[in-house]
């Protein structure tokens, strides 16, 4: 199991065991991390599973696609650390990683 | 009807409405007894992945769920699957269950979605013979997808085509018969279907439209070929039919709740009935963007609407109405659609087709009303909030792919 750290809007920090393979926007949603909408389930479709990366993890976390870094664009609150949740998928190497979820999704 | 003081709350379903008001209402801080019936035997889960990634075999079953079995015991919810509710007795807030049994509620939410529509011809009930809307249905499709393996499949809606395309990708041998003159007919423009009919054609599937079906053809139980109105015949081992869904709305109507064509509710999802909501596929509601009502089958829809209820049940302010959206991936495509695109004037196309990545703009009377955006987020998301402003926009710039498409929604934005 990999420990991901979700920290929402005001500060609160949520830990999770996650399972290496799933998805950061999955392993929220299964553990019901407040402010992780993903209405779409994952298909990189709906950009509400916005977060803010942590600056020590921003070289682990893989590269954006075209498609997230088109939708990003367009979503609110962007910032240099921003990536949609469900392109992250969870492995050893992000083990302790910290994300920050925005004010709104939408 | 003031709903807050309720303290037994019942939802019918457990598709993605249904599971997205079990979630609103746990966190919009209900306490109370909540019950989750469900016809089918499996936990809540994603339906889109069905004709997708998942029948495609690249997508692990446990991913389909919304939530594990523990989140259920642990927000406390009971859970019965397998389990059609039968009747609503409204005068005494009962609901009867198919295999006996009953539930009383304080209020209920109706989320019995829809069902595919059954082919009216001979030989719709032999074995080979699927539609494509549960995991069950997946579970009896997928062994025969197998390489070389003749597929056919009846009607080219999103279902079918998304069903062609990954059929191809593991290598049967796939026909689309479609009775409309073009592909998707019902729900786009003659631009995407055209793109989409050349796509499928280039991927190496026979799409024959304007075509009627006239029977399936079977030896002993099992279909071997389509057999079309003019006589032509069409091996098949397997046969897909996906030519549209009807709400499942019974349930309701029978215990006396307003239905046309889907369960009338108002922009809270509350029926006829103040104690009674409906959400997702089975529900007909105000569509506030297009002065109109009607029926939406989407995931958005369902999510939206499990969510008015809930907020309507617990005295809360009425969440946002997003703009109706909608997506299907084929191929490496990824189709994104924003807004209802019926009753158009005007079309702008922004990009090349033949890129496999452009924008199709529907507007009436110079205000955006919709856009099927093709490998194209931008210029969806932009015209998701676009459309909800009710935007004008000079089709000149829409088609000019020189200006961006962020500086595009930022002018019409500031007008």
């Amino acid at each position: 199991m990999t420990k991901i750290i979700y920290v929402d809007n005001g500060g609160t920090e949520r830990v999770v065991e996650a399972a290496n393979g799933e998805s950061v926007m999955e392993a929220a949603v299964k553990n019901s991390i407040p402010g992780i909408d993903a209405d779409c389930g994952g298909a990189c479709a709906c950009a509400t599973c916005h977060v803010y990366v942590d600056a020590s993890f921003m070289d682990k976390v893989g590269e954006q696609q075209e498609m997230e870094k088109s939708m990003l664009d367009f979503a609110e609150n962007v910032q240099p650390n921003s990536r949609l949740s469900c392109q992250i998928t969870i492995c050893d190497a992000l083990d302790g990683l910290k994300v920050t979820t925005p004010e709104s999704q939408h | 009807m003031d709903l807050t003081g309720a303290s037994r709350i019942v939802v019918i379903g457990g598709g993605q409405a249904g599971a997205q008001a079990l979630q609103s209402l746990r966190q919009g801080g209900y306490a109370g007894a909540l019950t989750l019936v469900g016809d089918e035997p499996a936990l809540p889960y994603q339906r889109p992945p069905l004709s997708k990634a998942y029948m495609k075999g690249e997508m692990a079953e446990e991913r389909l769920y919304f939530r594990p079995a523990r989140w259920y015991q642990d927000q406390n919810i009971e859970v019965i699957l397998s389990t059609p509710a039968k009747s609503i007795d409204r005068v005494n807030r009962k609901v009867e269950l198919a295999h006996g049994g009953q539930l009383d509620y304080d209020a209920l939410i109706i989320a019995t979605g829809s069902r595919p529509r059954v082919l009216p011809t001979k030989g719709a009930t032999l074995h080979g013979v699927h539609d494509l809307r549960d995991l069950s249905d997946v579970e009896r499709i997928r062994p025969n997808m197998i390489a070389g393996r003749k597929m056919v499949i009846i009607g080219a809606g999103y279902i079918g085509l998304e069903a062609a395309a990954v059929a191809r990708q593991m290598g049967l041998d796939v026909t689309v018969l479609e009775m409309a003159p073009r592909v998707l007919a019902r729900v786009t423009s003659p631009v995407m279907s055209e793109f989409f009919e050349t796509e499928h054609r280039a991927q190496g599937v026979q799409i024959i439209t304007g075509a009627r079906l006239d029977h399936l053809d079977g030896e002993g139980n099992n279909v071997t070929a389509a057999i079309r109105a003019d006589g032509t015949r069409i091996e098949a081992d397997i046969v897909l039919v996906g030519i549209g869904i009807l709400p499942n709305e019974e349930l309701a109507k029978d215990a006396g709740i307003a239905c046309n064509n889907g369960i009338l509710v108002d922009r809270d999802a509350r029926t006829s009935d103040p104690r009674v909501f409906a959400a997702g596929d089975c529900a007909s509601r105000p569509l506030v963007h297009y002065a109109r009502s009607g029926r939406l089958e989407s995931v958005h829809n369902a999510i939206e609407q499990g969510k008015l209820a809930a907020a309507a049940i617990l005295g809360k302010p009425r969440p946002a109405e997003d703009c109706p959206w909608f997506w299907s991936d084929q191929y490496d495509l990824k189709l994104q659609i924003a807004g209802l695109s019926q009753d158009y004037d005007e079309i702008i196309v922004r990009g090349d087709p033949k890129d496999r990545k452009f924008a199709a703009f529907y507007l009436r009377n110079g205000t955006l009303i919709a856009v099927d955006a093709v490998n194209s987020p931008a210029e969806f998301l932009a015209s998701k909030k676009l459309i909800m402003l009710g935007a004008k926009l000079a089709p000149d710039v829409l088609g000019d792919t020189s200006i961006s498409m962020k500086d595009i929604a930022a002018a019409a934005l500031a007008a």
